[in-house]
């Protein structure tokens, strides 16, 4: 007999584990995708102009920055962990980013190495240190988030605006495509960031790795699974989506700031979740998690179309959005845990 | 048994029951900041009576302090239940922000029965708070991470809606009172946290509730299979912590007279998470100790104030506390203390626990 508490966690982690788990698991991807179509639905009904190609193409240019960190997160996600650090590191890329262009002139070209690099390298000191001294995620990514915002005031607590002239024209880049519609160079990255990420989870051996990870640990490192190594390499994906969301936030807005990003992290989590992803890890999609940014982007824009609707009912919706697919994947995921 | 010879015996053993007593890092640290104060600014610990209350930067620290010391304070008994509550933040402002805008709706915003009604108001709200997310936590078994993400999340939305977005200004004396007033020489918010947390550390103690609290949070099952309502225990700290945060919440927007969704009690959940740690209650639930929490809060407290007297920019503040939430988890983390261990047994027991004093010099650098 195999002790209770292992019972405990698995019976927790795995809840899907005794009903068609394929279609269970896919259900709140489902819910998100007819949740995006109603919210275009509402938005074409009721304002003149939001049926458009352009305004679809418009979500992934103002929330390219989000659908790349949010990527991240999943990966952290998936393995049942969270990392709180994400908002901050952004803020830190952007910060990092403008200064080093602006107030000292390096080439745009040796900046972003750098910041990717950098942004990696703290992601996966994170994870080591979670995995090395078990220390439970959040505490460590916690003081992460407070480092990386605390250094962006020590570099400025101003804005700092980029007139370089290389990163504008890289900004202001318009790819145009069949019938006037455009989209920017960062909706590029973030699609491509978007299919590696969906190729690395599904088709390799360390995306079998994650998910083997956050549906329970300790079997995994019985089977003889790096989960080490794992852990710290899912963090370092993290911290190198935020730093690379952190850059295309940087062509987005032409700056860098101190509060650029401000609560991302729960935006990220958000756009995870509303995309099917558990947050007791090892179920979801990357896919999903797309959908989720799409849906939450959606949202955004009927709110500027409506005009008088002001910008904390965002936050709101997020709010209410978020509780229903936690309460809704409670209960298709099975019984509480503390009911048998 | 075996009675110690004399007086160096007993001497000895006070010492090491000292030594050994959880809440000697936090005072020592709390002291070592103090001090580290003191060299910068001679008349730090002086307290003076002015204009008829105490004045002087100790008791800055604790005026400013009280209201972290109460969020805090809901924030251990979570804790100790292996839970956490990241909604905290939210409920601060929206209860400054229910209050002030009752009291700036009223008909006498100055007189005591319509600062009540604001107080019992943004009490009442609070307590609808605290039910859902202990709802969430023990009725559907959701993580209490997730759970109070979602009132984080929301939460100042719902600050800036009753707000609508203004920063909402009143003026009452007896609602000036709970966060800025005096009474007998003494900062009125201080006396109002020393009482709540009196009144919870008698009744955690002197009752079997704080023991239950740290079974629950040793391990839930075991206490759900002697008998203890492992699921309504949850919901009582759940709904505890919104109440501290809303009292808290009070004393932040009274002491400015003015109610902002957007920034009041901004990132306090992460300083309360901070104090309880410091104070020597694990994350890992099971466990916890009131007074280790006054202590944290008032180190995170004093940390801040020291930050400012440095005239360093008070942003960097982050950066500190980073530093010590890392070296204080690695102090509690069993596998680091392994790894210390294992050395010559010349390396004092927490070596690392002293932690913030090279941050100390850091910030004089």
């Amino acid at each position: 007999m195999s002790t209770g508490t292992v019972n405990a966690a698995a019976r927790t982690a795995r809840p899907f584990a005794t009903l068609s788990p394929r279609t269970r698991t896919r259900i709140p991807l489902v819910v998100t995708a007819v949740l995006l179509v109603v919210v275009f639905g509402v938005g074409s009904a009721l304002y003149e102009g939001f049926l458009s190609a352009q305004v679809v193409l418009n979500l992934l240019i103002d929330n390219g920055f989000l659908l790349v960190v949010a990527v991240g997160a999943t990966f952290v996600i998936l393995t049942g962990g969270i990392d709180l650090s994400i908002g901050s590191m952004v803020a830190l890329s952007t910060m990092t980013t403008a200064w080093l262009v602006e107030s000292h002139g390096w080439p745009l070209a040796a900046v972003i190495p750098l910041v990717l690099l950098a942004g990696a390298g703290s992601g996966a000191l994170m994870g080591w240190i979670i995995h090395t001294f078990e220390i439970q995620p959040f505490i460590v990514t916690l003081a992460g988030m407070f480092l990386a915002r605390g250094l962006c005031y020590t570099i400025s607590t101003e804005s700092v605006t980029i007139t370089d002239p290389v990163t504008a024209s890289v900004a202001q880049t318009r790819l145009y495509g069949p019938g006037g519609l455009f989209v920017s160079i960062p909706v590029l990255i973030a699609l491509a960031v978007l299919v590696t990420a969906f190729v690395v989870l599904h088709h390799t051996r360390f995306g079998r790795n994650v998910y083997a990870l956050g549906g329970n640990e300790s079997s995994a490192r019985l089977m003889g699974l790096p989960t080490g190594t794992t852990k710290i390499a899912v963090y370092g994906v993290s911290g190198l989506c935020s730093a690379l969301g952190g850059l295309l936030l940087t062509f987005y807005t032409l700056s860098g700031y101190a509060l650029h990003a401000m609560g991302m992290e729960l935006d990220a989590i958000a756009a995870t979740v509303i995309g099917g992803t558990l947050l007791t890890g090892g179920s979801g999609f990357v896919l999903g998690t797309a959908l989720g940014v799409l849906v939450l982007g959606m949202i955004q824009t009927l709110l500027n179309f409506q005009g008088t609707l002001s910008s904390w009912w965002t936050r709101i919706v997020i709010g209410a959005l978020l509780l229903v697919f936690i309460v809704l994947q409670r209960l298709i995921g099975g019984r509480r845990p503390t009911a048998r | 048994m075996t009675p110690q010879p004399a007086t160096s015996g007993a001497a000895r053993g006070i010492a090491r029951r000292a030594a050994g007593h959880r809440l000697l890092w936090p005072a020592l640290v709390l002291l070592a900041l103090l001090l580290g104060n003191l060299a910068f600014h001679h008349d730090f610990l002086s307290v003076r009576v002015r204009d008829g209350h105490l004045y002087g930067s100790l008791v800055d620290i604790l005026r400013f302090g009280a209201p972290l010391v109460l969020v805090a304070l809901g924030m251990t008994l979570v804790i100790a239940t292996r839970g956490i509550d990241l909604s905290v933040g939210s409920t601060v402002a929206i209860a400054g922000a229910l209050a002030c805008a009752h009291l700036s709706g009223a008909a006498r915003p100055g007189s005591v029965a319509s600062t009540l009604t604001a107080v019992a108001l943004a009490l009442a709200v609070a307590l609808v708070l605290g039910l859902a997310n202990g709802l969430l936590v023990s009725g559907l078994g959701v993580q209490p991470i997730v759970a109070t993400l979602i009132l984080m999340v929301a939460g100042r939305g719902v600050a800036q809606l009753i707000t609508d977005g203004q920063i909402i200004t009143v003026t009452s004396a007896p609602y000036k009172m709970i966060g800025g007033g005096y009474w007998l020489l003494l900062p009125f918010a201080v006396l109002l946290a020393a009482v709540l947390v009196g009144l919870t550390a008698f009744v955690t103690r002197r009752s079997a509730l704080g023991m239950l609290i740290e079974s629950v949070g040793g391990n839930p099952t075991a206490s759900r299979l002697v008998g203890i309502r492992a699921g309504g225990l949850l919901a009582l700290v759940y709904v505890f912590s919104a109440l501290c945060a809303a009292v808290a919440g009070l004393m932040i927007s009274s002491n400015v007279s003015s109610a902002d969704g957007n920034n009041a009690g901004l990132w306090i959940e992460l300083d309360a998470i901070l104090a309880v740690v410091v104070g020597g209650t694990a994350l890992t639930g099971g466990r916890f100790s009131l007074g280790g929490t006054v202590l944290g809060a008032l180190i995170i407290q004093t940390l801040s104030t020291t930050v400012y007297t440095l005239g360093v920019p008070p942003e960097t503040t982050l950066v500190f506390k980073a530093f010590v939430v890392v070296i204080v988890c690695l102090v509690q983390s069993p596998v680091f203390r392994a790894k210390l261990v294992r050395r010559p047994a010349t390396t004092p027991r927490f070596p690392a626990a002293a932690g913030p004093t090279p941050q100390e010099q850091e910030a004089r650098a």
